[in-house]
């Protein structure tokens, strides 16, 4: 991989390294007498073992002139897989977790492995691990081949996505060793923020910059989502980090808002990473990998037009709809309840419009486990939008909040939208990128799309019953006007429910491990190269000169 | 020019999708959070709001540590059931020195908001140390390390600091003995426990949280954070027409 890369890009990658190798021994030393001593170490050996691998093939003779006349898909196929680690990483956590609900002892008795220690490793490592990955080595392939044109350099996608995973693994580590702010999927502490900062910038540089060379005169619809995903994410990310740190030496820092403000502003952050880390990025993929696999085009243009300027407007608003009820002041709830509602015209709009795509491919989805994948992805968006918005009416919402309700929705879309929308693209992408015909075992894919749907639904049944009936025993009352059941009442009820969701999410593991084993497979073997037709940049590319 | 005419231009021009995506993103959280620091209705006015003591801050330093904010909430809603339950519902002031807040959003555990003073320290203690002891279907993790921990307070002055520049009113005098006051607090019979009181006011809690006088370990600053939960300030207790006053 480092062959593909000129000798200049060797050079820059190398001064990077260093740069961050730097980075990390002068935080570590601040940070001696503080956990954050070790992620300043763990930073250094990082930027160290870069310089080592880059150094390694340093003098490797360099790439010819007619890699221009090619995509750039080194980096994808690291971030596929990636994202596999991840997703098998996040999946067995979460499903601990699950299992310590049922049976608070299966921990190690030490601090790191407590429910609260370890909740935080279970979403960064499916949210950002297997997500993010999953969007930037997506994004990296849809830009490519939507624009016909390379990527702009080739040290840029690694830093990108080697800087993105470092910030993953600084996060992960910082929650097992009790760093972490507190802030819900915001976790991590100053120190990563500006490193993440640092990436997503480089990333939308990136876009732009590829976006600037494309063939095409449209940018499709795909590279919309994904621009929105990037710009706002970085927005959200920046104003809910604002924190000032104890000292250069010391891991935690204190928000810069307090109480009701940084309640309004956590929740204009949480609800909205689910809009655009979430939502965007993984419509950006749907709208390309669905289309390609049925073979047909996308059903309206139209369509895809309103939901796009739709979701990046109402659901910006929908935030306060986490807070009914509480001290914040009632016109900003009324706010995010209203837009909540509305925010399901453009929600059905993407799903409809995806599964009216799908008309006259139907037999496909019958006999391609993989396109199957993808329309269950784009059932389960429109029913957890659905559910969304009608959780976030205010007398819904009295019932729900505090409940597993809220966990059952969550998953409903984790699962069954963002993750199955993923499989059905890794599914895709790992022939392709391979140049392989088809994935190892298509029997396999078969298995693990029904492991996926039916953990999903075990575990959203599982979570709906105990959510509801939780909310109904909390405020059930005795004729003498008393509450009639406990806290530990309720507890006890949930037990059988929290033994279901954890055997679901097991379920849903399970067929996490079979792709990762397919995956596997599918690479190792040696087969003839098979190229994906017509996979190419526009022959006049060939003539450019690199930047 | 018709609105898909227009954007028929507009998807061709990267830089056009760009601002139009920052625009239309910014709107919804400009007017909804905004207005929150400057209408002054929206935080009540507290005047006996007390800060946290050193100790306390400590304490919900290890609260925010392992994660208690994942499965308690800090945020009593204004429904019938939760204030039979929980006691008055939470008003903002109440966390308004709270940097973060901890609302929380689940409860797999019940509502923390007003649970100071409501068991004994020992019972917190034992209740943390291992929790099916006390509650035997509770499905809280044990935190035996807080016994055994010693609470490290050198840098607490710093962390004062900190929080005086995100706003919080802490004075010199605050910032310059809160590793002693942090002492002081949990061992009432030293020397360094008279200044708590004389600094933090005469109602703030001096004693062995943990049971081991000799020892300041994590469970004080735990058990002494816990203990003063829904006890910063009286305005909740008051009648509701006061509480929304402007002064």
């Amino acid at each position: 991989m480092i062959a593909q890369l000129t000798r200049r890009e060797r050079q820059l990658a190398i001064l990077i390294s260093l740069v961050v190798a730097i980075l990390g021994l002068l935080l570590g030393l601040a940070g001696r007498n503080d956990p954050l001593g070790l992620h300043g170490a763990l930073i250094c050996v990082t930027g160290l073992v870069m310089i080592a691998l880059i150094g390694r093939d340093y003098l490797a003779p360099e790439p010819s002139e007619d890699r221009f006349s090619q995509y750039y898909d080194d980096p994808i196929r690291a971030g596929i897989l990636l994202a596999i680690i991840w997703a098998v990483f996040g999946l067995t956590i979460g499903d601990w977790v699950a299992w310590q609900l049922a049976y608070p002892d299966l921990t190690f008795g030490e601090a790191w492995s407590s429910f609260g220690r370890l909740r935080p490793v279970h979403t960064t490592g499916v949210i950002f691990g297997f997500g993010g990955n999953g969007l930037i080595a997506t994004s990296f392939y849809v830009m490519q081949r939507t624009s016909r044109a390379r990527l702009a350099d080739q040290v840029s996608p690694w830093f990108v996505l080697i800087g993105f995973n470092l910030f993953c693994v600084i996060a992960v580590t910082g929650y097992l060793m009790g760093i972490t702010q507190s802030k819900e999927y915001a976790e991590p502490e100053w120190y990563a923020d500006i490193w993440l900062v640092i990436v997503w910038v480089t990333y939308l540089l990136l876009y732009l910059r590829t976006l600037a060379r494309r063939k095409e005169p449209h940018i499709y619809v795909s590279n919309w989502y994904y621009m929105a995903f990037i710009l706002v994410v970085a927005m959200l990310h920046i104003v809910n980090n604002l924190a000032v740190p104890v000292s250069f030496g010391s891991a935690k820092s204190y928000s810069l808002f307090s109480g009701v403000q940084d309640a309004m502003t956590q929740w204009w952050y949480g609800h909205n990473a689910v809009a655009f880390f979430l939502t965007s990025g993984f419509l950006g993929m749907m709208y390309y990998f669905l289309p390609v696999r049925a073979g047909r085009p996308i059903f309206s243009y139209r369509l895809s037009i309103i939901s796009f300027w739709g979701i990046t407007f109402f659901y910006m608003w929908a935030g306060s709809h986490h807070l009914h009820y509480t001290a914040l002041p009632q016109w900003v709830q009324t706010l995010g309840m209203t837009f909540s509602l509305m925010l399901l015209i453009p929600s059905w709009a993407s799903a409809g419009n995806a599964l009216l795509t799908l008309n006259g491919a139907w037999h496909k989805v019958r006999d391609d486990a993989t396109l199957r994948f993808i329309m269950v992805a784009a059932v389960f968006y429109g029913l957890t939008t659905f559910e969304g918005s009608f959780m976030a009416i205010r007398s819904v919402n009295s019932l729900s909040h505090y409940t597993d309700w809220t966990i059952g929705h969550v998953h409903a879309g984790a699962l069954g939208w963002v993750a199955m929308i993923t499989f059905g693209a890794i599914y895709s992408l790992v022939p392709w990128l391979w140049k392989r015909e088809a994935m190892y075992s298509p029997r396999l894919v078969e298995a693990h799309f029904w492991f996926a749907l039916a953990g999903t639904i075990v575990y959203v049944f599982a979570m709906w019953n105990s959510g509801i009936i939780q909310g109904l025993m909390w405020r059930t009352y005795n004729d003498s006007g008393t509450l009639a059941f406990s806290f530990i009442d309720t507890l006890i009820a949930m037990h059988p429910y929290y033994i279901a969701r954890a055997f679901g999410g097991m379920l849903f593991l399970i067929g996490g491990c079979i792709c990762a084993y397919n995956i596997w497979m599918t690479i190792r073997e040696p087969k003839p190269s098979v190229e994906r037709t017509g996979d190419l940049p526009e022959p006049q590319l060939a003539a450019q000169p690199a930047e | 020019m018709s609105f898909f005419g227009f954007h028929y231009k507009l998807e061709r021009k990267a830089i056009g999708l760009v601002i139009g995506i920052i625009l239309v993103a910014s709107i919804g959280g400009i007017v909804e959070i905004a207005p929150l620091f400057t209408i002054h209705q929206t935080v009540e006015d507290a005047p006996d709001m007390r800060l946290y003591t050193p100790l306390e801050l400590a304490g919900r330093n290890i609260y925010i540590r392992e994660g208690c904010y994942a499965c308690h909430s800090q945020m009593i809603r204004t429904l019938r059931d939760e204030v039979d339950r929980y006691g008055p519902y939470s008003l903002a002031v109440e966390s308004k020195y709270d940097h973060p807040m901890l609302w929380g959003s689940k409860r797999t555990g019940p509502d923390l908001a007003r649970v100071g003073d409501k068991y004994s320290d020992q019972w917190q203690v034992a209740h943390l140390n291992n929790p099916r002891d006390v509650v035997p279907v509770s499905v809280m993790p044990a935190y035996r390390w807080l016994l055994t921990t010693e609470l490290r307070i050198d840098d607490l002055p710093l962390h004062l600091k900190a929080q005086r520049r995100v706003g919080v009113p802490y004075t010199d005098e605050m910032i310059e003995n809160a590793a002693l006051d942090a002492y002081g607090q949990a061992n009432p019979d030293s020397p360094q426990a008279e200044g708590v009181a004389k600094r933090y006011g005469k109602a703030t809690n001096v004693r062995a949280f943990d049971g081991l006088p000799d020892q300041l370990t994590e469970m004080d600053a735990l058990v002494a954070y816990l203990q003063i939960l829904g006890h910063l300030t009286d305005a909740a207790n008051k009648p509701v027409a006061q509480a929304g006053t402007v002064q």
